[in-house]
């Protein structure tokens, strides 16, 4: 690993740079970082050159964002040093941070909506009691960075007017107006359009060409390929690499984000696919933002098969599930039985699909899937509250949802199987259980299972799987959307790969190989197998 | 924030709050010359020493029962009602016009009309707030305290220029006639042995309890109940589940204008016999403190109920017997408020060592 | 409606709408910093009661003034304490801090006083009274614009100008100072102050504590001024009126002015109810014109007359991510 530093040194050096033997610009060593229970980074040691761009790429939850918030002074790190040129720098805060010449571009910009540009860039940084004189410093030091940088935008537009990708220069203005020379932008194209992309690319290169030192955080290949200089690999709060990016391939970059664990056998027939469940047909959805997350999405889910869909996170997949299961607004269409679903995004539409037959355990179990405060029993009646076994009347038949909270709790082996017990109360694994116990009991011609094993322990792992594997033998259609490829190679009959919005291609698992599918989450098209 | 055992979070932050507000009263109370064991004695003495106090602290609580479970309902729903003041009066606009409307044979015949009446009213009034909340997003406690006050003009405006008898010099309507008088604890065969004089507490005190046990029924064993609950605790979950916020929002609204509007029948129908300016006397605000120091819970906002009413009938007697003003419930009452709805934080944090000390010594 | 009568109709809407203009402002520093403070009302009455009693006392309404805004500072420290250390429901703090106040202020007067918890009447350097101001006589004289300096603007107490004259103040300190534009950010997006490095609760305590100190005049001059000595209750829900013309103005201080004239001018009509009927020739009834704020204020709400958004953060304690 230390060999890899030296030669990055080596390589990188241009003449307009330090000499090879300057320190680097950012260098920890052993950070460490847990939250309770869950290790978010664990000796973390790292050499990030001046005048580079360094990209730090992983899955979500790999860990990135926390380290970054630690070099940010949002959090402490629990041991390990941070050397900002060479000098070790305490960085408790974000005032600290600043002054090491740290500026950071945050994923969700913190940017006052109704505020100026120039407002925004002054803030914190003022010159003085009085705000003239700091905004007329402000709009001189502006126009040069907007020749310096390709980084125009008018000082004298509200915030809330202008476009992601203009609010983002305005965030690289912040930090470059308070003279930072290191730069970390955290996901910084999840928002953006390619254009966009494009042009933030370039104002990064010259960047880089003024000597200033780019921090990328990332999950998406192309981007690691295309401008950063260096490459580190993060995973489950791990640096697992640190290679050259003109060394390696996407290939390999995906291999090593996604890890080589130990592969989970399912056992399963071969499937039988039978009649067409859900036929789906030009399906979009826009953001709040205004963004287009999925753009136009063709797809259909037959009995008795598992359709998985592969993909880095953030391209389009939560989205999918939640034009599915009724909570986000779409157009195109989605038929079910051939009964075509309302995709306006009603309060009620979580029921109506019920109605229709669709089962949805949610990717993001404690802020959908289940009321924390409430009890497992409580819990197990959400969204079927309305169920005649569950009723008398205007009233809940408690018991009856008591009881049956207990056949389901000895059925999924939930432990402690204790019906009383808040949501809260459960670990992540028997928390899923309940989830899956509710969805695939009422027995839905189509189930959707989102990231089914995340924050769930190995033993819960295969018992999940065998569950859905059963809800196919009996004749269901179940989508399945995970971020592990290792679940959907294992799991799948038929496998979507998505991109950008987009289903890049299918493939059948006994077809294809990790690599082809990481090219095609990588959103480079290869020739079908088929 | 800090996590405590659900029982210590039910019992323990309460009567804590409980005792940290009575400890500022007491030093209030030295500071401007009183003595605060005088106080308590005075208090106890005439809110719980004779059935004759106890008639007034029941009476009190009656009231403060309704108004503490319709700050409840609301807040399940997520939604904080501070217009309880104003549904209270509105909804003694409600058991006047019932009360007045037609020459009731017997008070039994007239309490469930006058039930409705308050209900309606009450919920009325808040159904423009509520309505607002859901659809449009306008802040819920700002619509309900302005509601409060367009209430008391409203009630004004009718008790001077349109309700008035004419002839009558105070503005108040006319007298209900007999046979709407509810029957007061001395006039109930088994109580009238114990209240042997006239007191003002009467039969609602029983509607009381009943109201508790149907919020109770509606809260934790009803549909809409369990809707409710699930979009207090967790919007995005309700929306996952298909509950409609609308739906949850109107409904919870209005069943708490309802139950704030019955406390009217305690005070309008069974004791002042007329409707008063000001009927409610800031029973609506009590409401807050009850529910608060009650957990939410109807069995909780019963018993904090009770101990409001003996703190209100007992101030009373203390503003009579002592040098201390009666406003001194007021303190309390504000004080109880902060400490277990906005200083809450703060109590859990005072609790909350002895429990970590207990939990490493369990591990040792 | 003669000339006269509307002079003293302004004249009186002036004198009613200074409580206000100063809790409005009050509000207007602790909402645009994102706190939440309905407890307006309670600030401005221990401030009456503090700045009656120690004037009574000492005989000066200057020192009164100065308890005045003691003592609502005080409750704004419980306040911040509250809502912003312990991060509790600012709306329960608010409406808790108003019970305390009105239970405290009657406690305390009666205790200095024994005056069934007023303070004794007000008189001379105890009071703040009318100012002249120069060469009112002579500008009187000029037809239409002339009283209205004479008799409006004229013969106000001094509080009534250091309230006119905190309305630009307040505005400058908003948009030209670098405080300003901090207390702004808070409100809009704590997180954006966070990571420019300013501390979160520093700011909101700093902006609790002017709202505590306009609270302190507003207080102060409803009982050394627009009238003699404390009484009871005596904000009267003004409080509340000071949030609603808050909300109407839109968190802005020159609207805050024009909206406190505006509900105070209501205020003054409901003195004069024969006015109105004089010019209309209906009778509306007093409580009509005293809903008027009210009602205009959940319509505002309601968002059918331009949508009023406060501070985006508005009610939120601060807790950073994770």
């Amino acid at each position: 690993m230390t060999n890899r530093h030296e030669t990055a040194r080596q390589e990188t050096a241009t003449p307009d740079m330090p000499p090879p033997n300057a320190p680097a610009a950012i260098e920890l060593r052993g950070i460490s970082k847990a939250f309770g229970a869950v290790q978010a980074n664990r000796d973390i040691s790292i050499r990030v050159m001046p005048g580079t761009i360094h990209g730090i790429i992983g899955e979500n939850g790999a860990g990135k964002s926390t380290l970054m918030s630690i070099l940010y002074g949002f959090y402490k790190a629990d041991s390990g040093e941070i050397l900002i040129h060479g000098r070790e720098t305490q960085i408790p805060d974000s005032q600290a941070a600043i002054r090491a010449g740290i500026g950071m571009v945050f994923q969700h910009f913190k940017l006052v909506q109704n505020f100026t540009v120039l407002e925004n860039i002054i803030l914190g940084a003022e010159s003085g009691a009085l705000l003239r004189p700091s905004k007329a410093k402000a709009r001189t030091e502006l126009a040069r960075l907007a020749r310096e940088y390709e980084l125009d935008v008018n000082p004298d537009a509200r915030i809330e007017d202008l476009s992601v990708g203009h609010q983002q220069r305005v965030e690289i203005l912040k930090a470059l107006y308070r003279q930072a020379d290191i730069l970390i932008l955290d996901e910084p194209t999840g928002v953006l359009t390619p254009p966009e992309a494009d042009h933030l690319f370039r104002i990064l290169d010259h960047l880089r060409k003024q000597g200033k030192t780019v921090l990328l955080i990332t999950h998406k290949l192309r981007e690691i390929m295309e401008i950063t200089d260096t490459v580190s690999v993060m995973r489950r709060g791990e640096m697992t690499a640190t290679v050259q990016t003109a060394e390696t391939t996407p290939e390999q970059l995906a291999e090593l984000m996604v890890g080589r664990k130990v592969l989970l056998r399912v056992d399963k027939a071969p499937a039988r696919p039978g009649r067409l469940v859900a036929r789906i047909r030009d399906l979009r959805v826009t953001d709040e933002a205004g963004v287009e997350r999925l753009k136009g999405i063709d797809l259909t889910l037959r009995a008795g098969e598992i359709v998985g869909i592969a993909g880095v996170a953030g391209n389009g997949q939560s989205e999918l599930l939640e034009a599915l299961g009724g909570f986000a607004k779409a157009t195109g269409s989605i038929t079910i039985n051939d009964t075509p679903l309302d995709l306006g995004g009603q309060a009620s539409a979580g029921r109506t699909r019920r109605a229709a037959g669709i089962a949805h355990v949610p990717e993001d179990r404690h802020r959908l899937g289940l009321i924390l405060d409430f009890t497992a029993w409580e819990n197990v009646a959400l969204g079927y509250d309305d169920a005649p076994e569950y009723r008398r009347g205007p009233l809940m038949d408690n018991g009856a949802i008591i009881a049956d909270t207990r056949g389901k709790m000895d059925r999924f082996d939930v432990r402690p199987p204790d019906p009383f017990l808040p949501a809260r109360g459960f670990s992540g694994g028997n928390q899923q259980k309940i989830v899956l116990a509710r969805e695939i009991e009422r027995n839905p011609d189509l189930l959707l299972i989102g990231q089914p094993t995340r924050g769930v322990d190995i033993g819960a792992i295969e018992f999940i799987h065998k569950r859905i594997v059963e809800l196919r033998d009996a004749g269901k259609a179940v989508l399945l959307v995970s971020v592990e490829l290792d679940e959907i190679m294992s799991l799948s009959d038929r496998i979507a790969v998505m991109f950008d919005g987009r289903i890049m291609g299918e493939r059948l698992p006994a077809r294809t190989d990790e690599r082809e599918l990481g090219l095609l989450m990588a959103g480079v098209e290869t020739e079908a197998a088929t | 924030m800090t996590k405590l055992p659900k029982w210590a979070d039910m019992v323990l932050v309460p009567v804590i709050s409980l005792l940290l507000a009575a400890a500022i009263s007491a030093v209030v109370i030295l500071l401007i010359g009183g003595d605060p064991v005088e106080a308590v004695k005075v208090m106890v003495d005439g809110a719980l020493g004779s059935p004759y106090g106890w008639g007034y602290t029941l009476y009190y609580a009656t009231s403060f029962i309704f108004t503490g479970l319709g700050v409840t309902v609301a807040y399940h729903a997520g939604q904080f009602n501070i217009g309880g003041e104003g549904q209270a009066q509105i909804g003694g606009l409600g058991v006047a016009l019932v009360c007045l409307a037609f020459p009731w044979p017997a008070w039994w015949m007239a309490l469930p009309a006058a039930i409705v009446g308050a209900a309606v009213f009450g919920a009325a009034w808040a159904a423009v707030p509520a309505w607002l909340a859901a659809k449009r997003g306008s802040h819920i406690v700002i619509t309900t305290i302005m509601f409060n006050y367009i209430a008391a003009a409203l009630i004004v405006w009718l008790l001077v220029e349109v309700m008035r008898p004419t002839g009558q010099m105070d503005p108040a309507t006319a007298r209900f006639g007999a046979g709407t008088t509810l029957p007061g604890f001395h006039q109930i065969p088994g109580l009238d042995l114990i209240f042997t004089r006239k007191v003002p507490a009467n039969v609602t005190f029983f509607v009381a309890i009943l109201a508790c046990f149907a919020v109770w029924l509606l809260l934790w064993r009803s549909r809409l109940g369990y809707q409710i609950r699930a979009f207090g605790h967790s919007e995005s979950a309700a929306r996952y589940a298909g509950i409609s916020s609308t739906k949850v929002i109107m409904s919870a609204m209005l069943i708490s204008g309802a139950l704030c509007g019955m406390m009217s029948i305690n005070n309008v129908m069974g004791e002042a016999g007329r409707l008063l300016q000001n009927s409610s006397e800031g029973a609506g605000f009590i409401g807050i403190a009850v529910a608060l120091m009650g957990r939410n819970h109807p069995l909780g906002v019963f018993l904090a109920a009770l101990l409001f009413g003996f703190l209100y009938q007992g101030g009373a007697e203390m503003g009579l017997w002592t040098n201390i003003p009666i406003e001194l419930r007021l303190l309390l009452q504000g004080l109880v408020i902060l400490f277990t709805g906005a200083l809450d934080n703060m109590v859990r944090m005072m609790v909350a060592p002895f429990f970590r000390t207990r939990a490493s010594a369990g591990v040792r | 409606m003669d000339y006269e009568t509307l002079m003293q109709l302004l004249a009186s809407t002036l004198r009613l709408g200074t409580p206000l203009l100063f809790a409005c402002l009050a509000g207007l520093f602790s909402e645009r910093a994102g706190i939440f403070d309905i407890g307006l009302e309670g600030k401005m009455l221990m401030a009456a009661m503090a700045s009656g009693a120690t004037a009574a006392i000492t005989g000066s309404a200057w020192v009164g003034l100065s308890a005045g805004i003691c003592a609502a500072l005080v409750m704004a420290l419980l306040h911040g304490l509250a809502s912003i250390t312990f991060r509790g429901n600012q709306l329960i703090s608010g409406v808790a801090l108003n019970f305390v106040a009105s239970g405290a202020t009657v406690l305390i007067a009666q205790a200095l006083f024994q005056q069934g918890g007023r303070t004794p009447p007000l008189s001379g350097a105890a009071r703040f009274g009318p100012i002249h101001l120069p060469w009112a006589a002579e500008i009187g004289a000029v037809p239409v614009i002339g009283p209205i300096y004479q008799q409006v603007l004229s013969g106000q107490s001094i509080l009534v100008y250091a309230a006119l004259a905190c309305v630009p103040l307040s505005w400058w300190l908003l948009y030209a100072t670098r405080f300003g534009l901090r207390l702004r950010a808070v409100g809009e997006n704590p997180e954006s102050v966070d990571t420019a490095g300013i501390s979160v609760v520093r700011l909101r305590y700093m902006a609790v504590l002017v709202t505590g100190i306009l609270c302190g005049l507003a207080g102060t001059y409803m009982a050394t001024a627009l009238q003699a000595g404390f009484g009871r209750e005596m904000t009267a829900g003004r409080g509340y009126i000071a949030l609603a013309a808050l909300i109407f103005a839109k968190w802005r201080p020159w609207h805050a002015l024009w909206a406190t004239m505006l509900f105070g001018f209501l205020q003054a009509l409901a003195l004069r109810p024969d006015v109105i009927e004089g010019v209309a020739h209906v009778s509306i009834p007093v409580p009509a014109l005293d809903a008027l704020p009210y009602v205009l204020t959940v319509i505002v709400l309601a968002g059918f007359v331009g949508k009023a958004v406060g501070p985006r953060a508005g009610g939120q304690p601060y807790v950073k991510e994770r």
